[in-house]
């Protein structure tokens, strides 16, 4: 079935723009990427056409990449239902975002760098999601957050640009140390890493050593979803292009989290302790990020919380078992929230850079087309009654309240707020009167548009066409739950809510939000500044840390001790030299006393060696 | 008693070769310490000629002959050394013969 | 009646290289040498080691002293100044050489308390074909060598003595 052409073509996409990228036209590169992407997206349509019902995972061997005694890794990829899914997504939504970058990317620098960047991360993440052990896994887990801050950092000549890149990839790296732990743990308990081993020996295992590696592989997943505490680097990593934000921090790298968490189902269902943690959090992110998001000025920092609330959604999902309602929920947030960033792109692109939400305003004649897809997208998000959102949505709000109450009306709470700062965005961008300066913000062009007007049929209908849960049902188990439409309404009803606040604040009576805000100034300064989880980072743990390092082990150990070794020897010889140098009188009569001298001690051991012997 | 021990010789030797070793450390004229250096020598030389009757052999001998011939070049060649040293210094001191210093 | 004659030259030979020593004018070091060395060779007759006697009073005596002689008087040299200082001799020296002697000493008196007696004819090997029957059988080698050495210590006493040509 050669299901390695599925990474690899994006792979030789990467090579081949990377190395000749600069000398090729802009037609060319685009030809390279785009058709790279868009050929494997057909190469995995025609591999789960050809594999059928997939009512069992279906695997390749490649090679054995790591074999020390009992313990052997192989390349081993491997396709079931959930990686079916997850292709679809990843090259699907991958192919639209690389089609609609043509148009938005026309006129940056570094373009065929841009591409093949952008192939580089499709190839990794690829291999993250056919891997079928965890070590391949990680290798594309590594890829994505190498390709990840590469592409933050894209307008390199930006200081907070690259500090975003630097920021993703170190906290990125807490998460993976928390995985590389999980790993070898993994590999002292059940002696191997391979999925389908792993996950048939779970089961016999015993529940300490379940939840301590379910823990792990959670502050992995915290890591690359950004899930409290590690989300930090989420809102910074908008720095890079819009593209990159759409693709990465919205529709792929950060749904892996959810991808690993899900498919190590099997782990965490022997590990309560473990799953409790992940549905805490999950809720706990999602609630937490929506009231962040509701203060931002920023068009793309509105939906960069808006991906870490809802990522906490997903992961409420999985956390009270219902995976598939967590899968579900990712793949119609793919597509609504690629559109919802594709979407900004397209009005800043329009606006000609302008991110700042108080600076736009009644655009809604001007770019109609970015307009109505992205209110589709909005109402998918709001989980409007009969958008793919809201099926996705209620499935996990409803298994919450099977699992805990508590947990459903904190998500109910969450939805409502998610309603209004998305809505908030779109009747200031949209709405209203023009506050901006650029005087003829145009639409962008059809290369752009096709993408968003897909996305949006996607997000309105998707739920529909691809229903997920029931797709799902051979590899997890769904749960018994009555549909409960009282619940359901009142879930509905928080979103209408929202998106009615919205209204009346932005639209209706435009002097409400300033009001408010000079009212609860407190509050306000607090939610704005994203409750200065950033500077409590910075001074509890990053300065301690730098300092420390400088003090202790550049200081101390590298200059002091390492350096201060090899000088020493220097310095030793140097010191020693000196002292012998002193023999060096130029006096012959000093040279023959110390001859003399010198005789007269071998003389003296001679004899005392020959005594000894006698 | 009308033999003398061999052991006195080589006293003897020892002697004279001590003053030879005192001669080249306390005197400070070049050409003095030179002869300390050929006084060693005739020490050396005795010793090796009371060995070879001690062994009843001749190779002794032809030891001190070599050594003879070794010191005889030596004299030679390190007097004129001690000539070009003079030209150059104009002194015989060996103390102030000290570029070799540090 | 050979222990008399020992005991004098020994005797005679000592002084005579204490004055070495002792003497600041090169040329009394000189002469007194030349006692030294006819004391020894002396003492190689009783050795029985003729040959070498006779060699010590043609070679060493007659011409390498010749040529100490001949260049002290070339170099004028005067009576030694005593200028400049040696901290390790003055501070080792005595001692060292007081060590020295002892150990010798002590050295010779262990390994040989009942040594061989000399006295004259008890060692009849030493003459002249002894040795060149030796000197160009056993010790053919080193007598080639020495001669090359001897050529090249002639070469090198030439170059370095002779004057700078303008």
């Amino acid at each position: 079935m050669q299901l390695w052409l599925i990474p690899l073509l994006p792979l030789a996409g990467f090579t081949v723009n990377g190395l000749f990228g600069r000398r090729f036209s802009k037609g060319v590169v685009n030809a390279v990427a785009v058709g790279s992407v868009v050929l494997s997206f057909a190469w995995v349509l025609k591999t789960l056409i050809a594999l059928g019902v997939l009512n069992t995972a279906y695997s390749e061997h490649y090679f054995t990449w790591i074999q020390s005694d009992a313990f052997s890794v192989g390349c081993d990829m491997s396709v079931d239902r959930l990686t079916a899914i997850m292709l679809l997504i990843v090259t699907g939504i991958g192919s639209l975002i690389h089609i609609y970058s043509i148009g938005y990317m026309a006129h940056e620098g570094g373009y065929y760098r841009f591409f093949a960047y952008m192939n580089l991360f499709m190839f990794f993440m690829l291999v993250l999601v056919l891997a079928s052990n965890y070590l391949l896994l990680f290798v594309g887990w590594e890829g994505v957050g190498l390709c990840s801050y590469l592409l933050i950092g894209f307008y390199f000549d930006k200081k907070f640009a690259t500090d975003a890149g630097n920021k993703a990839f170190i906290v990125n790296r807490i998460g993976d140390f928390g995985f590389s732990l999980a790993m070898f743990y993994m590999v002292r308990q059940f002696g191997t890493l391979d999925f389908g081993t792993v996950f048939s020996k779970a089961p016999a295992a015993p529940e300490s050593a379940l939840t301590i590696i379910g823990l792990l592989l959670l502050l992995g997943a915290a890591g690359k979803s950004a899930q409290i505490p590690l989300y930090v680097w989420l809102p910074d990593a908008m720095a890079g292009p819009t593209p990159v934000s759409a693709l990465i921090h919205a529709a792929t790298m950060v749904t892996a989290g959810v991808y690993m968490t899900a498919r190590s189902f099997a782990i965490y269902t022997h590990a309560p302790v473990a799953m409790e943690a992940i549905a805490v959090i999950g809720i706990a992110t999602a609630f937490f990020a929506a009231t962040i998001g509701m203060a931002q000025n920023d068009i793309k920092k509105v939906f960069a919380y808006s991906t870490v609330s809802q990522l906490g959604y997903m992961f409420l999902g999985v956390g009270v078992g219902a995976c598939s309602a967590g899968i579900y929920h990712l793949m119609t947030h793919a597509f609504f929230k690629a559109l919802l960033f594709l979407g900004s792109g397209s009005v800043i692109h329009a606006l000609s850079g302008e991110q700042d939400m108080r600076q736009m305003g009644g655009l809604r004649g001007k770019i109609p087309w970015t307009c109505w897809t992205m209110f589709c997208a909005s109402l998918a998000i709001s989980g409007f009654p009969f958008t793919s959102g809201f099926l996705s949505k209620d499935a996990i709000l409803l298994a919450a309240n099977h699992h805990a109450p508590w947990m459903y009306w904190v998500g109910t709470i969450t939805a409502g707020m998610t309603a209004f700062y998305v809505f908030r965005a779109f009747f200031m961008t949209f709405f209203g009167d023009y506050r901006g300066r650029e005087h003829h913000p145009h639409e962008s062009p059809r290369v752009m548009l096709v993408p968003l007007v897909i996305l949006a049929v996607l997000s309105l209908a998707g739920g529909y066409l691809f229903k997920i849960p029931e797709f799902l049902g051979t590899i997890f188990p769904t749960l018994e739950m009555p549909e409960d439409f009282g619940l359901m309404a009142i879930a509905s009803g928080a979103g209408l809510l929202g998106i009615l606040l919205a209204y009346v604040m932005y639209v209706a009576r435009p002097g409400i939000p300033d009001a408010i805000a000079s009212s609860l100034r407190g509050l306000y300064t607090l939610v704005y500044n994203k409750y200065f989880v950033d500077e409590i980072y910075d001074a509890a743990v990053v300065k301690p840390v730098v300092g420390g390092s400088r003090l202790l082990l550049w200081k101390g150990m590298d200059a002091g001790i390492i350096d201060g070794m090899v000088n020493g020897v220097g310095a030793r010889a140097k010191s020693i030299g000196g002292a012998l140098r002193l023999l060096q009188s130029g006096n012959a009569r000093s040279y023959a006393t110390w001859v003399a001298f010198g005789g007269v001690l071998v003389i003296v051991a001679l004899g005392v060696a020959e005594g000894v012997t006698r | 008693m009308t033999q003398v021990p061999a052991s006195w010789f080589l006293t003897l030797s020892a002697v004279l070769f001590v003053l030879g070793v005192a001669g080249f450390i306390f005197r400070r004229s070049i050409i003095t310490m030179f002869m300390s250096i050929e006084l060693m020598l005739n020490a050396v030389n005795l010793s090796f000629v009371t060995f070879s009757y001690q062994l009843k052999q001749v190779d002794g001998h032809l030891f001190v002959f070599f050594v003879m011939v070794v010191a005889a070049a030596e004299a030679a060649v390190g007097l004129a050394i001690i000539l070009t040293v003079f030209k150059n210094r104009a002194t015989l001191n060996i103390d102030e013969i000290n570029s070799m210093k540090n | 009646m050979d222990v008399i004659l020992f005991l004098v030259f020994a005797i005679i030979a000592v002084l005579a290289a204490i004055n070495v020593v002792v003497q600041t004018h090169p040329i009394a070091s000189a002469v007194s040498l030349i006692g030294v060395m006819g004391s020894l060779a002396v003492l190689y007759l009783l050795l029985g080691a003729e040959f070498i006697a006779a060699a010590q009073v043609i070679v060493y005596a007659g011409a390498v002293m010749v040529l100490f002689v001949f260049v002290i008087m070339l170099l004028n040299a005067g009576a030694e100044v005593r200028k400049g200082r040696s901290f390790m001799a003055s501070l080792l020296g005595a001692p060292v050489l007081i060590a020295l002697l002892a150990l010798l000493a002590w050295f010779v008196e262990r390994i040989y308390p009942e040594s061989v007696g000399v006295h004259f004819g008890g060692f009849t090997g030493g003459g002249p074909d002894a040795i060149g029957r030796a000197l160009f059988t056993t010790y053919l080698l080193p007598f080639e060598i020495t001669s090359i050495l001897v050529l090249i210590a002639i070469l090198g006493a030439v170059v370095l003595a002779r004057k700078e040509i303008d």
